[in-house]
């Protein structure tokens, strides 16, 4: 999907300082031969427009020119904010683009606008298309956008959480979302921290490497080269003597008024939230269907409201589940998201593009390699490189031996949260760790393997490797994959505790972008190996198991089974592995400095939480512009209250285990 | 499916089989059977063994494999008692945290940068341990250490614990040689290549000096180190070599 484009571009988005040599136009393309652009185009500024496919071309025939053009790089720009909503539902019910797989924005300071990208996609497959929209960002750097958009809310579900993260991270409203509080930083959070003026404590440049280094690094700590207070902003008259922030009173009130909770201003960060009512007022009883069930003065129920976490083992990681609970029953429940926020974006903004994998690895730090996997092939796409064949092979067998490790913990934290307290789990944890003791004798270490390179791998497999590499999936995990069905499979107490539970039918799970095991155990064969093939996934044999239950239980199936295929695949691999040259593990010279063509990307792989995207702006430097993780955790737990309302509060831990989600991905 | 309860019955199987696995695993080595004894670590990581195998840490380790990485150290060349480390800095350049902090030494006449390091801090709080300044340094400078039990005593100074300082950094090469059998005979292998590369071009260079001046032996002058040292002289360290690992790139 990048378009090619050589560098000499006059970069559109070059904010960093240190790119603006670089963006010097016309002088570079003079001396580069091999500029490829269109003579015709009259205007030499700016960036060459996308070329676009037949969908969008029905799009912009359907909606007229004025309304869609194409835009820089890829996709197209929708120019009138109010027909968003229009094109969206069109794009959904007429080209059948049936999942929003993607929401994110980008800053452009020096052109003075936001803009928000969305990538919806179809659940039967193929690439996504990309459609923008922009607002201008103000100049005010601690207020929200002035022109609101519509929040997609409405049409695509899974929008929900995604434009809450963009509203927090760039202050872009929308309007008409049920819930726009802050997401991942708390409420009294004073900034938009992505936006490209916004400097974190400890501000040092805003691209690596940064000077201080070398030659001349006389090392300093950190805390002590740049203080505190010299970079964290305060809202103007802040006093912290009496400073009462309640950042809750807002998450609570709305879900005991059952009042959505108030819009946010477009001229001030403060929010109206609606009085309280205190805890413990009467409410209406509802059954699964919503169905009334009985007066308050009837029942005389109180419904009060329960935080689990975040330090709490069943939210696997500092997850905070605020539920409303009727008796035992879940009758509401909303997430607080944010405690392992690091911001991995802006790092990853600062990094230049070798630094951002090990940092991938600490996204979903189960399976840190498909993590890197995702980052390189996108990154790979953008340079219009290809790795060697032995390290597309070495790359599939570290990527499938992480599937296998991952459903297996996977797996043995389910049962935890079922009450089968560690002794499955522990059974499991034993085949995990020999997969890890071949990740680290290759890589050099179990979990941060940062073992991928652009158009390449770090390390080759050596003989005793590759024969313990065999070993285990000849002969070893398939004999324990065939034991854990045997102890969990029939279960009767599994069985009673998971069937039916968790119930979320195909149709609303496509609505709420779910990706991964839980949306096949709903029953679409969506699976990006298969649907957007990458890599070399094309030549092996292998089966996407999809089953129908849509609940717990064929959730735990679905990764049953897929561990069977992924194994399947390593063997194939190992196999073919031989016809491959020893060594030759890194195409071209390895370098550590590169410059990614200016252009953009959205990349994806299908890990073994779901769909895992990147998508990546460049300006042709050696910096990402923009960085954005398009996280499968997070995303998956749009979901998760309609899966949890209904159900009595011990099965609401049973359904977050069957999702699967790691909170260093989910926060990033 | 069959009757109720076959299913739990068929799991409770498994852990009995766990159960039964794991003390006849524990007897073998007790009873030291046949010579089989194995130390409790390696038979932990081998895919043959049964039953689950506790590992008693600290009293017993897990074997480290060779590529097995934690927080870096400076090579010492003991031969030539000197640094490895030319401070070219492209350590400090890929370092993703930016952790690696390198003041190069100045001639005290022409105030040009001689090539070794005066100051070099390796901050191991912010270090994430991911092997980049190792795998790009031209010069096999800098290894990933095997030693990780980093922490340290609070009456022990902290700042000289946790930054680690150019003394704390620097370990010789036969410590690099222990650790990493493998590398250290990459490593060898390309300086015997370089050196008989340098050889060759010495010995084309004093043929065609013999083609002037008759007894001149203008080659006994620097380069031709004494044949068969493999390990001798690395790179000078005023004419940084030129891709000789094939690691090198370009700036
Ligand atoms: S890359 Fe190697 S030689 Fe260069 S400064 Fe770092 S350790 Fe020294
Ligand atoms: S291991 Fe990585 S983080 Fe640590 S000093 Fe080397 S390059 Fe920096």
């Amino acid at each position: 999907m990048a378009e090619e484009t050589t560098h000499p571009t006059p970069a559109e988005p070059a904010a960093a300082p240190k790119a603006a040599p670089a963006a010097k136009p016309a002088s570079p393309a003079a001396t580069k031969p091999a500029a490829a652009k269109p003579a015709g185009h009259a205007a030499p500024k700016g960036p060459p427009l996308a070329t676009l496919t037949p969908e969008l071309v029905q799009l912009q025939q359907h909606f007229g020119e004025n309304v869609i053009t194409p835009a820089p790089y890829v996709g197209v720009l929708v120019n009138d904010l109010n027909k968003l909503r229009e094109v969206m539902t069109y794009v959904r019910d007429q080209l059948g683009f049936d999942m929003l797989a993607n929401v994110t924005a980008v800053d452009y300071i020096k052109e003075g606008y936001i803009q928000v990208v969305y990538h919806p996609q179809r659940s039967k497959g193929g690439q996504p298309i990309t459609i923008k929209v922009r607002v201008p960002r103000g100049s005010d750097p601690v207020a929200p956008t002035e022109v609101a958009v519509p929040s997609l809310t409405p049409i695509y579900a899974g929008a929900e959480f995604q434009e809450r993260e963009i509203y927090d991270m760039y202050g872009v409203r929308f309007e008409g979302h049920p819930d726009l509080r802050r997401i991942l930083t708390w409420e009294g959070f004073y900034g938009w921290p992505l936006r490209k003026d916004w400097h974190e404590p400890y501000y040092e440049g805003d691209t690596k490497p940064f000077d201080s280094r070398w030659p001349g690094g006389h090392h300093q700590l950190a805390e002590e080269r740049v203080p505190w207070a010299d970079n964290v902003n305060y809202p103007p008259g802040f006093d912290p003597l009496n400073f009462n922030a309640n950042p809750d009173a807002g998450l609570y009130d709305s879900m005991l008024s059952g009042v959505p909770h108030a819009q946010v201003e477009p001229n001030g960060h403060a929010q109206q939230a609606p009085q309280p009512k205190g805890v413990g007022a009467a409410v209406p009883v509802y059954d699964r269907n919503h169905n009334n069930l009985a007066d308050e003065e009837e029942l005389q129920t109180d419904q009060i409201i329960v935080n689990m976490g975040p330090q709490h083992p069943s939210t696997h990681g500092v997850l905070r589940m605020v539920v409303k609970l009727d008796g035992e029953t879940v009758t509401d429940l909303k997430l607080a998201l944010g405690y392992l926020h690091r911001n991995h974006e802006k790092i990853g903004e600062r990094n230049t593009w070798l630094h951002n994998i090990p940092y991938t690895d600490r996204l979903d730090y189960i399976c840190g390699i498909a993590n890197e996997l995702g980052y390189v092939i996108t990154v790979e796409k953008m340079m219009g490189i290809k790795p060697t064949e032995r390290a597309e092979y070495l790359r599939v067998i570290m990527a499938e031996l992480t599937r296998i490790q991952s459903h297996f913990w996977a797996i043995g934290f389910l049962l935890n949260d079922l009450g089968a307290f560690y002794t499955p789990a522990l059974y499991f944890i034993t085949e995990r760790d020999l997969i890890l003791d071949l990740f680290e004798s290759v890589s050099g270490s179990r979990l941060m393997c940062n073992y991928m390179r652009f158009g390449g791998v770090s390390r080759d497999f050596t003989e005793e490797q590759i024969a313990h590499a065999r070993e285990l999936a000849f002969d070893r995990i398939p004999r324990k994959i065939d034991e854990l069905e045997q102890l969990l499979t029939d279960n009767e107490i599994i069985k009673a505790r998971t069937i039916g539970v968790g119930y979320l039918p195909a149709e609303r799970s496509i609505n709420y972008s779910l990706t991964g095991p839980c949306l096949r155990a709903a029953g679409v064969p969506y699976d990006i190996r298969r649907v957007d093939p990458y890599s070399i996934y094309d030549r092996f044999d292998f089966e996407i198991p999809v089953f129908y239950g849509a609940d717990v239980y064929d959730r735990y199936r679905v990764r049953v089974a897929e561990m069977r295929q992924s194994l399947r695949i390593v063997q194939q691999a190992l196999n073919q592995l031989d016809q491959t040259k020893p060594g030759d593990i890194q195409a071209g010279k390895k370098a550590y400095n590169h410059r990614v063509p200016a252009g953009e990307a959205y990349g994806r792989v299908e890990t073994p939480k779901g769909e895992l995207g990147f998508y990546l702006v460049s300006d042709g430097g050696q910096n990402p512009y923009r960085y954005h993780v398009r996280s499968s955790s997070f995303i998956n737990l749009n979901s998760l209250k309609e899966m949890v309302v209904g159900h009595k509060v011990a099965d609401a831990v049973v359904i977050l285990g069957s999702l699967d989600i790691v909170l260093g991905e989910v926060d990033r | 499916m069959g009757l109720m309860g076959t299913g739990i019955l068929k799991g409770l199987g498994v852990t009995l089989r766990h159960f039964i696995d794991t003390y006849a695993e524990d007897l073998k080595y007790v009873l030291n059977k046949s010579g089989a004894r194995q130390p409790r670590p390696l038979r932990r990581q081998s895919p043959k063994n049964k039953g689950l195998v506790t590992v008693e840490y600290p009293r017993e380790r897990l074997p480290l494999p060779e590529n097995f990485r934690y927080v870096p150290f400076l090579v010492y060349d003991t031969e030539k008692q000197d640094d490895k480390c030319t401070s070219c800095g492209i350590c400090a350049k890929v370092c993703p945290p930016q952790c690696i902090w390198i003041v190069r030494t100045e001639d005290p006449v022409t105030k040009r940068p001689v090539p070794q390091p005066k100051e070099f801090y390796i901050d191991t709080t912010i270090c994430m341990n991911c092997g980049y300044c190792a795998e790009f340094c031209p010069f096999d400078a800098i290894k990933m250490d095997h030693d990780y039990e980093l922490s340290y005593y609070p009456d022990q100074e902290p700042h000289a614990r946790l930054v680690h300082d150019k003394s704390r950094l620097t370990k010789p090469d036969t410590y690099h040689a222990s650790i990493h059998p493998t590398d250290w005979r990459r490593e060898l292998e390309d300086r015997a290549a370089e050196e008989a590369k340098k050889k060759a071009a010495a010995e084309a260079k004093a043929k065609a000096d013999a083609a002037k001046p008759a007894g001149g032996a203008a080659p006994a002058a620097k380069p031709a180190p004494a044949p068969g040292a493999a390990r001798s002289s690395a790179p000078e360290p005023d004419k940084p070599a030129q891709a000789d690992t094939g690691k090198s790139s370009s700036e």
